[in-house]
């Protein structure tokens, strides 16, 4: 059968639903009384006019690509992780808890503990879900998205009850201590003279994401466990007939799914705030749908995704901040771009691809 | 000198002070919206004051959830704004981390409490006006029981409560204070529902006039109140219009005093704290045309008594927040 190129595949399509989707987001901004094109200005501006801006934008595009990698993963096996939100929150427990209980010496043992900390919260959080998918058949969306509001209660009893400090009356965490504050991009730009803003909480997590879409596409494309998951995502009838085993696959899947969400932690909680507070994911776990929707699930894709995203969010705050534009508009412009890339992505592909098979043809 | 000399002079020193003058003020809301018609608002109401005042702009800015403070804080001060003034206790610890990275610009904080150079801490002694309130709410009862809602249940909600049961028991010393808290998070700002049922359960406890502490919350036990046929007291704001007639009157924190001098003052913002207490207008009640006929003249004696003998310091009303205890009521 007669295809498109790759790169057509994976970079022209995204990019005209992308244009469409900001074409339409431009009308709304025209209809609720704004300039769209100054709109546009102003979140090109905020979000990659300045090295601040571009801190923050890569900052929010670090949690997304751990969310964004955890719902990837297990969508290859056929599971649709929404628990993100939940197991970023817990991965955030685990981050407070790692970092308040010891005196750590020196950031990058702290960063070590808090990693395997985050990842094991995050995963442990997953485990539940998969375990009642594997062993009952309770649907993962199901359990998955209950067990982020149980997250949220479980975070709230613990920052009130228990990890507040005496005689503090926000429901926040005591801050980490100094010793385990990460490396900023700043200071690690820095050392090959890159000048950076430093007033930016874009930290060292950004390249533990990297190194993660990196680990991530080697275990789903070059590991017998990755064959096992993307065998058993595609057909399970089939994967069970060739030897591998449901209950193991969705159990992997899921606590790496879950252990990659939890690992957002390591940026938002230790990178930037140092303490852990309410709500600290802001609804990053549901990015991470849209980024991996967007990213077609490869871990290259999640990357640019997420980057994309982060721009998004962080030119949507701009925007709440200069003009009259409500933040919520930046979710309709979210929304319109997982609209366009994710579900209505035929209405794209299609004429692309009769473009392409017409020259063909010519030839 | 020639006439033009003297324009181009004028022109010039009015274009310097505008160059100077044109560090805008910024103003943060907290968790709880700005239209909450009671704390929040209160500032908004200070900012717009000021804004209509000297025809000056100001830079705004609504938290959305409590991770996005920091950044907001350093996206405001990063754009130059000065002074930057935000509401709530809860931006103490940020403010603690951002406030050294701007040495140049001003901050102050309302109910916080942070020191720092740039700083300005703004605490208000709710304790006292909560006092006179809960006076008023005693004479007002027939039933003999009164009712406080607090918002998030943190020492300054208990200071307003505490201070309250010293008014009541003051006015009638066999009085009956029921006490709720709507929960433990921000969250608790904002729940008016919550607000409402709590409201209905202390009525049918007895109550017949209810205090909310509760920012937006409030609207919530206002309304329930006003349905359910008894009396409200609002907070911070004056919400006595909300429900004319219904409303005995409004605990008056003067935050929009706050913001207005902290705007009015512009760069030159002194740091350090200042104590809004009932001596210096910080604190009060309202009394307008909506609540005239609710409140007595007997009341009305008893309150500017206690008021006078409060700002006098022959009065001193308990502060919770003082040893975190209450002689009045127990929460």
């Amino acid at each position: 059968m007669d295809r498109m190129p790759k790169w057509a595949d994976a970079l022209l399509v995204p990019l005209i639903s992308l244009i469409i989707a900001f074409f339409i987001s431009g009308l709304v901004i025209l209809a609720i009384g704004e300039d769209p094109i100054a709109a546009m200005k102003l979140m090109i501006d905020g979000a990659l006019g300045s090295t601040y801006g571009w801190g923050y934008t890569l900052y929010y595009a670090t949690n997304f690509m751990f969310t964004g990698l955890a719902v990837a993963v297990a969508f290859h096996a056929g599971l649709f992780n929404i628990g993100g939100e939940g197991q970023a929150t817990l991965g955030g427990l685990g981050v407070a808890v790692v970092c308040l209980a010891l005196p750590w010496p020196h950031w990058s043992l702290a960063l070590g503990a808090a990693v395997i900390g985050a990842a094991a919260f995050g995963a442990l959080w997953a485990a539940v879900p998969a375990w009642l998918q594997a062993k009952r058949g309770s649907h993962i969306v199901i359990t998955t998205i209950m067990f982020n509001f149980i997250a949220a209660s479980l975070l709230n009893y613990v920052l009130v009850n228990i990890m507040r400090p005496v005689g503090s009356m926000d429901p926040a965490s005591a801050r980490f201590a100094v010793e385990t504050k990460l490396p900023r991009l700043h200071e690690i730009l820095g050392l090959v003279g890159i000048p950076f803003n430093n007033r930016n909480p874009a930290n060292i997590s950004l390249l533990i994401a990297m190194a993660a879409c990196v680990l991530v596409w080697v275990l789903i494309w070059h590991t017998r466990l990755g064959y096992q998951i993307r065998a058993f995502g595609k057909s399970e009838k089939a994967a069970v007939y060739a030897g591998i085993r449901p209950v193991r696959i969705t159990m992997y899947a899921m606590l790496i799914s879950g252990g990659l969400a939890g690992m957002m932690a390591v940026n938002n909680v230790m990178g930037e705030a140092q303490r852990l507070v309410l709500n600290s994911v802001e609804g990053a776990g549901f990015i991470g749908i849209a980024v991996a929707l967007m990213g077609r699930n490869h871990p290259f894709g999640v990357f640019l995704a997420a980057i994309l995203f982060g721009f998004l969010y962080q030119g949507g705050a701009e925007l709440a901040l200069w003009t009259k534009i409500p933040r919520e508009l930046i979710v309709v412009v979210q929304a319109l771009v997982i609209l366009f890339t994710g579900a209505l992505d035929n209405m794209v592909r299609m004429p692309v691809e009769r473009v392409f098979m017409a020259f063909r043809k010519a030839k | 000198m020639t006439i033009t000399q003297k324009f181009l002079g004028a022109a010039a020193t009015l274009a310097l002070t505008t160059a100077i003058a044109h560090a805008e003020p910024a103003v943060i809301f907290d968790l709880g919206g700005k239209f909450d018609k009671s704390f929040n608002e209160a500032a908004f109401e200070g900012a717009k004051r000021w804004a209509t005042e000297t025809g000056g702009t100001y830079k705004e800015l609504e938290m959305q959830s409590e991770a996005q403070r920091e950044q907001a804080l350093r996206r405001l001060a990063e754009t130059g704004a000065n002074p930057i003034v935000m509401t709530g206790f809860a931006f103490g610890d940020v403010l603690n981390q951002v406030a050294p990275d701007y040495p140049d610009t001003k901050f102050s904080i309302i109910d916080g409490f942070v020191e720092q150079p740039n700083v300005r801490t703004i605490l208000f002694a709710e304790h006292e006006g909560s006092y006179l309130v809960g006076m008023m709410a005693a004479m007002a009862s027939k039933t003999g029981t009164v009712g406080f809602i607090g918002g998030m249940d943190i020492p300054l909600i208990r200071r307003f409560g505490c201070g309250y049961a010293q008014g009541v028991m003051a006015a009638k010393a066999d009085a009956k204070v029921i006490a709720n808290m709507t929960g433990t998070t921000p969250a608790a700002w904002n729940d008016p529902v919550k607000g409402g049922e709590l409201a209905k359960s202390q009525k049918s406890q007895g109550a017949d006039v209810i205090y909310a502490a509760a920012g937006g919350t409030g609207i919530g036990v206002l309304q329930a109140a006003a349905d359910e046929g008894i009396l409200s007291i609002g907070v911070d704001s004056n919400q006595n219009y909300m429900h004319p007639g219904k409303v005995l009157t409004s605990m008056l924190k003067r935050v929009d005093n706050a913001v207005y001098d902290a705007f009015t003052a512009g760069e030159a913002l002194e740091t350090g704290i200042i104590n809004m207490n009932l001596a210096s207008g910080g604190v009060g009640y309202a009394m307008d045309d909506n609540n005239k006929d609710l409140v007595t003249p007997e009341m009305q004696a008893a309150v500017d008594e206690a008021s006078a003998k409060i700002a006098s310091g022959e009065l001193v009303v308990h502060d919770y927040m003082s040893d975190n205890t209450c002689p009045a009521l127990s929460f």
